[in-house]
Formats: C-alpha cells, sequence, structure tokens
C-alpha cells in the first residue's frame, strides 16, 4: 500500500481536504460582504449594474457554496474519522464551536436560498437586500466560530488534566484563546480581502479580453477599493498574530523566521535557503526586524529554536510559507494602493495592459497566499495536535485503510474543482453581461409602455 | 430527565430530520434517474428540481448536526466510531460530494443547459446508495461486528458483509427512502396540479409500500438470533411499533384511494417517527454494543448544559427562519406550480 503508516496517511488526507476546502470556505466567508456591497451601493446609486453585479456574483457563488458544502461535509467527518484520539478529547472541550458553526451555516444556507431564488419576488430590491444581512452574518459567524476551534489547537486552555484525567472544563474559556482574536481576524479580514481581488481579477480579465462594458469598470474599481482596505487590516493583524506568536508559541515563530540563537535585537530574515550544514544562505536580512515584529521594541529578546528540544520544533520549511504569504500580501496591498492613486490622480499607467494583467495575476495569488498562511500555521504546529498536550501520532486513526482514502479523494476533489471551472465558465459565458442588460433593458421597456 | 438523556434525545431528533428529509431527496433523484431512463423525464424532473434546488443543503445540515452533536455530547463514539467507520463513512462521503456536485454543477449551472444524463444517473443511484452506507452504522452498533485488539476497536468486514442483518438492513433503508419520497412527491406534484406526476408518483407509492412491512419485519425477525437482549427490548415496545404499523395503514389507503395526500405525509411522518423513536428506546442504554454506553460515553456536565443552552438558543433562531423557507417552496402554491420563475 502506498500509506503504510496511517499517521502519514490522515496528515496527507486532511492537507488535501483542508487545503481544497479552504479556497471555497474563503469564498464562502468572503463573497457575501461583496455582494452585499454591489446591492447597496445599486440601491444608493440607483444604478442598475451595480444590481446587476451583485445578481452575478450571488449566481456564481451558489455553485461555490454547493461545493463548499461538500467539502466542508467532509472535512467535518474526516476530522473523527481520522483523528478519532483527538475529537474524544476536544469533543469533551471544544465541541461547542463546532456546534455553534452549524448552526451559523444553517442560518446561512437558509437565506442564501431564499436570497438566490427570490430575486423576481421582490419589486422592492431593499427588501431583498434585507435577506443578504443574515447571509453575511452567518458567512462571518461560521468561518469565526471554525477558527476559534483551529486557535484552540494552537493555545489550548480552559482545562486541567489531572493524572490523565480531563477535569475543570470551561467550554467558553475554551473558545476565548489567546490565539482567538489575532488568527479569527486574520482569516475574516483575509477572506475578504481574497473575495475582492478574485471579482477584481475577474473583472480585470473581461476588460483585457476587449468588453469594454462600463459595468466591469465599475465592478474592478470598487472591488480593488474594497480589497485595499482588507488587504491593509490583514497586514496590521498580521503584525498583532506575530507579538501573539512570540508570547505563546515562541517555537513556530522562531522556525517561520529561521531564528536559531536567543538574542537581542534579532534582525528578520526573509527569503534565502538552508544549505545542508544548516546555514542559510541569500537572505535578506532586516535588521531589528524580528524583534519589532515579535515585541515591538527593536531591542527586545527573541527566544530561538536553541530554547527547544528537537523533537518539538517544527520543520523549518514554513519559512517559505511564510514568505511566500507576507510577500504576496504586501504585493497585493502596493497593487491595489497605487491603483487607487492612480485612479484618483489619472496615471494612465494603471489603466494599461500590463498593470491589469497585474491585477488578474492579484486573484489566484490571493488564494495562493492563503493556502501558504494555513500551511504555514499547521505544519507550524507540529508534532502537535493539541500544542503542549497531544502529539499528532497519538491522535491519528489506527485504520488500515487511509491510503485508498487519499487515493479516492484526491481524485473527486480534483473532479470538484474542474468541474467548479467548467460550469461557472459556462454560466457566465453564455450569458454575457451586455446580453443580461439588453435583455433587462427590454423587459423594463415592455412594462413601462 | 439526565443530561444523558437530553443529549440523546435531541441527537435522535436531528438523525430522524436526516431520515425524513435525506430521504425525499435521495428518492427523488433515484425517480429523476429513472424517469430520464424511461423516457418520463417531462413528467416529474421539474417537480423535482423545484423543490430539491433551494432546500438540500438545509437538509444536509442535520447530518452534520448529528455528528458534530454526537461527538459533542458523547466524544466516546469519537473514538469507537471513528475508527471502525473509516470505510463505510468515506464512501458515503463520496456518494455525497457526488450528489452535492450535481446540484453544484446541473442545477445551479446556466440558463437553458438541459444537463447531462449519465450524471443524473450517477447522481440518483448515489442516492440511494447513502442510505445504505450510513445504515451500516445502525448494524454495527448491534455488536458482533467490533473487537478490541491492542486497545483499538477494528471492524470485522468479513462479518459484517456476511451477515444477513446488514443486507436486512441496507434493504429496509433503501426501500424506506423510495416509500418516502414517494408519497411525498405524489403530494407535492398534486399540490402543482401537475396529474401525471401524481399519477406516477402514486404507482412508486404503492409499488413501496408492501416491500417496506416486509423488510422491517425481517431485521426484527433477524435480530432475534444476533442480539437476543435488544430483540426483547423491542417486543417491550410493541405497542409503539403496533401505533406505527396502524398509521402506515392509514397512509397506504389514503393514497390508494387518491385521497388526502398531505394528511397520508403527516401519517407517514408519523409512522417513521414512532419506529424511529421506538427503535432508539429499545437500543438504550447502548451507542455501541457491548463496549460503550451513554452513560459512559458522556461529556462532562460544563459542555453539555452549554451545548444544550446553545440549541435551543439556536432553535428560537433557525424555526423562523425554516418556517420562512418552506413557506416559500412548499407552501406556496404559485411558486409550487412553476409560475414564479426561478432566478
Amino acid at each position: 500500500m502506498l500509506f503504510d503508516d496511517p499517521v502519514f496517511g490522515s496528515r496527507v488526507l486532511t492537507l488535501l481536504t483542508l487545503s481544497f476546502h479552504i479556497i471555497y470556505a474563503t469564498i464562502g466567508v468572503g463573497v457575501p460582504l461583496m455582494i452585499m456591497i454591489a446591492h447597496w451601493v445599486g440601491i444608493k446609486k440607483k444604478d442598475e449594474h451595480y444590481l446587476l453585479m451583485a445578481k452575478r456574483w450571488a449566481r456564481g457563488f451558489a455553485v461555490t457554496v454547493a461545493v463548499g458544502v461538500v467539502t466542508g461535509t467532509a472535512i467535518g467527518l474526516q476530522l473523527s474519522l481520522l483523528w478519532p484520539n483527538f475529537m474524544e478529547l476536544a469533543g469533551n472541550i471544544i465541541a461547542l464551536p463546532l456546534f455553534l458553526e452549524v448552526f451559523a451555516f444553517f442560518f446561512e444556507a437558509i437565506f442564501l436560498g431564499i436570497y438566490a431564488y427570490t430575486g423576481d419576488r421582490f419589486e422592492d430590491k431593499r427588501k431583498h437586500f434585507l435577506l443578504l444581512i443574515p447571509v453575511v452574518l452567518g458567512a462571518a459567524a461560521s468561518g469565526l466560530f471554525i477558527t476559534v476551534l483551529n486557535a484552540f489547537m494552537n493555545s489550548p486552555q480552559g482545562f486541567d488534566i489531572v493524572n490523565g484525567q480531563l477535569t475543570n472544563v470551561n467550554p467558553i474559556a475554551a473558545m476565548f484563546t489567546p490565539a482567538m482574536p489575532t488568527k479569527v481576524s486574520h482569516v475574516l479580514a483575509t477572506s475578504f480581502m481574497t473575495a475582492a481581488f478574485m471579482l477584481a481579477s475577474i473583472a480585470a480579465y473581461k476588460i483585457l479580453k476587449g468588453s469594454n462594458h462600463i459595468y466591469h469598470k465599475k465592478s474592478l474599481y470598487m472591488t480593488m477599493k474594497i480589497g485595499l482596505v482588507f488587504s491593509i487590516a490583514a497586514a496590521l493583524i498580521g503584525d498583532f498574530s506575530g507579538k501573539y506568536l512570540a508570547e505563546y508559541q515562541p517555537e513556530k515563530l522562531a522556525a517561520a523566521e529561521w531564528h536559531f540563537e536567543t538574542e537581542e535585537g534579532a534582525p528578520l530574515l526573509m527569503y534565502g535557503i538552508l544549505d545542508d550544514e544548516g546555514e542559510v544562505k541569500y537572505e535578506l536580512k532586516i535588521p531589528y526586524g524580528l524583534s519589532i515584529l515579535a515585541n515591538g521594541n527593536p531591542n527586545s529578546v527573541v527566544i530561538g529554536l536553541d530554547q527547544f528540544p528537537e523533537e518539538e520544533t517544527p520543520p523549518l520549511i514554513i519559512h517559505y510559507f511564510f514568505d511566500l504569504m507576507v510577500t504576496i500580501g504586501g504585493f497585493m496591498v502596493v497593487l491595489s494602493l497605487v491603483y487607487w492613486i492612480g485612479m484618483k490622480r489619472a496615471w494612465s499607467f494603471v489603466k494599461s495592459n500590463w498593470y491589469r494583467w497585474l491585477i488578474v495575476l492579484g486573484g489566484p495569488l490571493s488564494f495562493l497566499a492563503i493556502e501558504a498562511g494555513w500551511w504555514m500555521a499547521e505544519v507550524g504546529r507540529q508534532p502537535w495536535i493539541l500544542r503542549g498536550i497531544m502529539t499528532i501520532e497519538e491522535a491519528a486513526t489506527s485504520s488500515d485503510y487511509v491510503g485508498l482514502m487519499v487515493i479516492l479523494f484526491a481524485t473527486l476533489y480534483l473532479f470538484l474543482g474542474i468541474g467548479t471551472i467548467v460550469v461557472l465558465r459556462r454560466m457566465f459565458k453564455n450569458n454575457p453581461v451586455e446580453l443580461e442588460l439588453e435583455q433587462q433593458e427590454a423587459a423594463q421597456g415592455g412594462e413601462t409602455t | 430527565m439526565s443530561l444523558e438523556i437530553i443529549g440523546i434525545s435531541v441527537l435522535w431528533t436531528f438523525l430522524f430530520g436526516y431520515v425524513i428529509l435525506g430521504s425525499i431527496d435521495f428518492g427523488a433523484g433515484f425517480f429523476n434517474a429513472y424517469s430520464i431512463i424511461t423516457g418520463k423525464q417531462h413528467v416529474v424532473s421539474k417537480v423535482i428540481q423545484r423543490y430539491l434546488s433551494p432546500v438540500w443543503e438545509v437538509t444536509n445540515v442535520f447530518f452534520v448536526f448529528f455528528f458534530v452533536g454526537i461527538v459533542g455530547f458523547f466524544p466516546k463514539t469519537a473514538f469507537y466510531y471513528g475508527t471502525v467507520l473509516l470505510v463505510p463513512a468515506s464512501i458515503a462521503l463520496i456518494l455525497m460530494i457526488i450528489r452535492g456536485s450535481y446540484y453544484a454543477f446541473e442545477l445551479y449551472g446556466s440558463k437553458g443547459y438541459k444537463g447531462h444524463k449519465g450524471y443524473a444517473f450517477m447522481y440518483g443511484i448515489a442516492g440511494v446508495l447513502v442510505p445504505a452506507a450510513l445504515s451500516i452504522v445502525l448494524t454495527i452498533s448491534e455488536g458482533g461486528f467490533i473487537s478490541i485488539i491492542d486497545g483499538n476497536p477494528v471492524l470485522d468486514y468479513g462479518a459484517l458483509f456476511t451477515s444477513p442483518l446488514t443486507w436486512s438492513v441496507v434493504v429496509l433503508s433503501i426501500v424506506a427512502v423510495l416509500f418516502i419520497s414517494a408519497v411525498f412527491l405524489t403530494w407535492y406534484s398534486n399540490k402543482a396540479e401537475d396529474t401525471g406526476a401524481t399519477n406516477l408518483m402514486r404507482k412508486y407509492a404503492m409499488f413501496w409500500a408492501f416491500p417496506l412491512i416486509i423488510a422491517a419485519v425481517g431485521i426484527i425477525y433477524e435480530l432475534s438470533s444476533h442480539n437476543p437482549e435488544h430483540f426483547d427490548r423491542i417486543l417491550n415496545l410493541w405497542w409503539m411499533f403496533g401505533l406505527s404499523f396502524l398509521l402506515w395503514i392509514g397512509t397506504v389507503w389514503l393514497t390508494w384511494k387518491r385521497k388526502k395526500y398531505g394528511l397520508a405525509v403527516g401519517l407517514l411522518v408519523g409512522q417513521f417517527a414512532l419506529a424511529f423513536y421506538a427503535y432508539g428506546i429499545s437500543l438504550y442504554p447502548y451507542l455501541l454494543y457491548p463496549y460503550l454506553t451513554i452513560y459512559e460515553g458522556f461529556t462532562n456536565d460544563a459542555m453539555a448544559i452549554s451545548l444544550i443552552v446553545v440549541f435551543i438558543l439556536g432553535l428560537i433562531l433557525l424555526v423562523p427562519s425554516i418556517f420562512l423557507l418552506l413557506k416559500l417552496f412548499l407552501f406556496d402554491k404559485d411558486y409550487v406550480k412553476g409560475n414564479k420563475k426561478k432566478e
């Protein structure tokens, strides 16, 4: 069998499912807010284009939500199937946010179903708009609660273990862990940011492909502005995350920054590679950078990997994930900021083809940053599944069939991924904006005469 | 009432909700596929799709609630069932993914797109296989298929797949799905004033009514030898099963006489509720015979109470929302008839 070790098989399958699901989950949390903003702007400005934007986004969103529902069900069930010992412990302490997450999603699913299927039933667009409020709240809340669970895995609290027995469980304290504020806000901000840049990427692509309609330009300008706001927010929260890590998970920060020796005034290493002797090469050193990131003080002490036993040191590969995430995040801030200023000041290059291609690239890049961020967060917690309490070795299933499942699910995710792209393309290609606007005008013209 | 009983009652209710809503959903998919093969697609597909498209995600959530809830209330189930169910639950998941992708790609797809026959066929087949795969859990819970080796539970697939009990449960789950779905769709088609669909669905309902009872009696018979202790507890609850049987007669009679299809659906739900809860009560106190009872497997009180509080708060929010959903898509005559176009 391909994966003889169930622990390794379980890791691979979880990596696969989460890496795939996070794409749909990010869209699921982020896009409802975009639909809501477009719908709101449409009502405020009495502009049909924005209303149509909300409508078309919602139509595409329905497809991704449906796929997200099944991949979400998969990861929910796989947690128990692959990590039964972890879920037995987690069920005792942190079941509450899981339960809440399902409620929040339930709420979202109900109103999304209603919103998507009742577009024609409301004469008054304002009433139809109200249906979006529970969708946006439900989407954000489900993102919040599931991240609470992940925060708990990084900084568990709210219980005591006395002689191997679990006591004094406090489900509320377990939800409000030190990791929770930065993690939740970072996940939400980056979801909104990624959703905005994804939509901007589509709009820019349409313009590049020769569609000169003002609809796409409005869409591009609006989503780039939203993306700018949330990418700045994500960067600021990222800075707080560094301070959280320095205090509560110093080994993760040290591994991500290849910070081997505890020292004052630690520099921040960006990029570079590790050679065979474990020496860092070709890196970019930012003096005092790490001390600032960790404590906000250039002379502060940052704990290095020398303080941890080797078996509790996270894999050093997370440095690359960190670099990827931060680089893309920074790039997107600059890209959207320059675009926004450029549009205000009528700089012509922001409307040039090469700049628009960069914006097109920004969508997939943002998703890559989301993936890199999660790989850093999850791989960086190794060897722990529940930091300091339970290792992944202890948590994994003893079943012999994990390898087979990896192959089955990998095939299925490939099919789902390709299917999503094919269906969304067909959906919007056969029904372009221009055509839909014409039809709308024709229909309204028919009503007034 | 103890916290353990409240916990298991909440979970059993979610599972019952999933059994009914899921059956309608799975069976409808099967009838849809069957009508495509037999060339009667135009008769039922529209009705089926109009009901299912906005509702299936809500149906799915009942299932998620159940398995998230059971780990919350009874964390030890994660250890026992999580380990042994890797294969059957993964198969069920894969089938659910196929079904979900059908909604995502075929129904939400593009306007005027006719749909792919092979896909609809897979979707229909997957629908009847999901309950078959999930019903394995109930068989396993009867005991006799799991042994503890080196402290880890191990499932004996050979014993499981050669046991007549396993196959009786599988048959019952499939027949129940088709019966529930047909009775419901008879009512729904009738409400849509679609005579062709009503007649066809009524025919299916009549067809599956008798196999249902035979399959149910078959399981009770199998249990008498497989788990006599459980069999005795079932006999003690004979009156609940008896009442359930009377309601079944009512459903069949009304459907046969083409009368009050709505009442027939009500009786149907009553019939399954009685049988399902009677079965649940007869399982008491075991979650997994003979290893795990609801008392050994229960979570701590703090978690139990917070879950129950959240559950009540959640219901306050959800019940009106679900009511709104049903009002718009199930009880709105114009929508059901298709006079209100889907967006």
